[in-house]
């Protein structure tokens, strides 16, 4: 009988906890959601993953580690359920892509736009479309890693674990990918010019 | 013989990212000091970052929103 209030206490430590977290996760999404949209391959494959997401986090609270990341906590879970769905396939060896260097999208659009040397204007000559399909253009394993770094603010450690690839692994992807988006930014930008 | 300009473009991801040594980061300032074009290809680099950013920003669908919050486990 006295063991009664304890497991009633416990019980109530225990739902406000798991309240707290799912509000804590919820509080996330959007900054979830920015990421996902791009590790899925279409606006209807990250709602689902999100859904998949969301409702595989909220049954598996306990396993969060309170105090921990948990946007990179979600973020695995996410992209471990976009592989297993298939919908990013541990594809073979795709061709290499083409890479430019670093200087070379900036020097492009100069040289187009007659010796422009306003950075902001240079930049604004992409349009938003043009990002969009250059990122797209980027093979997976690149682009994963732009979406967690740049757009998802994730250090290299937390894409790494994400990801679950070594750190080093995480920088040469990243470093090269920015190089194919500019070269592929590049090419959709010249091709309007001309 | 090393071109200052070729191993500025090589720095320019790891500087923009804060990752260089205080050596390398020495070495990178002292050549962007003195070499406009690097100085604006690096500003382009940053100007770049943000607008690709805000460019594929995409709002959470406010239905999406919705679905999320119904997948909460109901209290007993």
């Amino acid at each position: 009988m006295e063991a009664e209030p304890e497991e009633a206490q416990r019980l109530a430590t225990e739902a406000r906890d798991r309240v707290r977290f799912e509000e804590d996760a919820l509080a996330l999404s959007d900054q979830v959601y920015r990421v996902a949209r791009y590790l899925a391959s279409s606006r209807e494959d990250a709602d689902e993953l999100m859904q998949e997401t969301y409702a595989r986090a909220f049954r598996s609270w306990r396993s969060f580690t309170p105090g921990t990341n948990m946007r990179a906590w979600l973020m695995r879970i996410l992209n471990n359920l976009n592989i297993d769905r298939g919908r990013r396939q541990q594809r073979a060896p795709q061709m290499q892509p083409l890479e430019a260097n670093d200087y070379y999208l900036y020097d492009r659009l100069a040289e187009d736009g007659d010796g422009v040397s306003d950075e902001d204007k240079v930049v604004e000559r992409l349009s938003q479309d043009d990002i969009v399909t250059a990122l797209s253009a980027v093979p997976h394993d690149f682009r994963d890693v732009i979406v967690l770094v740049d757009l998802g603010d994730f250090s290299y450690a937390d894409a790494a674990q994400i990801l679950d690839i070594p750190v080093g692994t995480v920088m040469s992807r990243l470093h090269r990918g920015r190089r194919i988006l500019k070269r592929e930014l590049a090419e959709s930008a010249l091709e309007e010019a001309t | 013989m090393n071109d200052p300009c070729a191993h500025c473009e090589e720095m320019m991801q790891p500087y923009l990212d804060h990752v260089l040594t205080d050596e390398e980061m020495d070495r990178a300032e002292a050549h962007l000091a003195e070499c406009v074009d690097c100085r604006r290809r690096y500003r382009f680099e940053e100007s770049l970052r943000i607008y690709v950013r805000k460019a594929v920003a995409e709002e959470m669908p406010a239905e999406l929103r919705q679905k999320l919050a119904a997948l909460r486990i109901p209290l007993e």
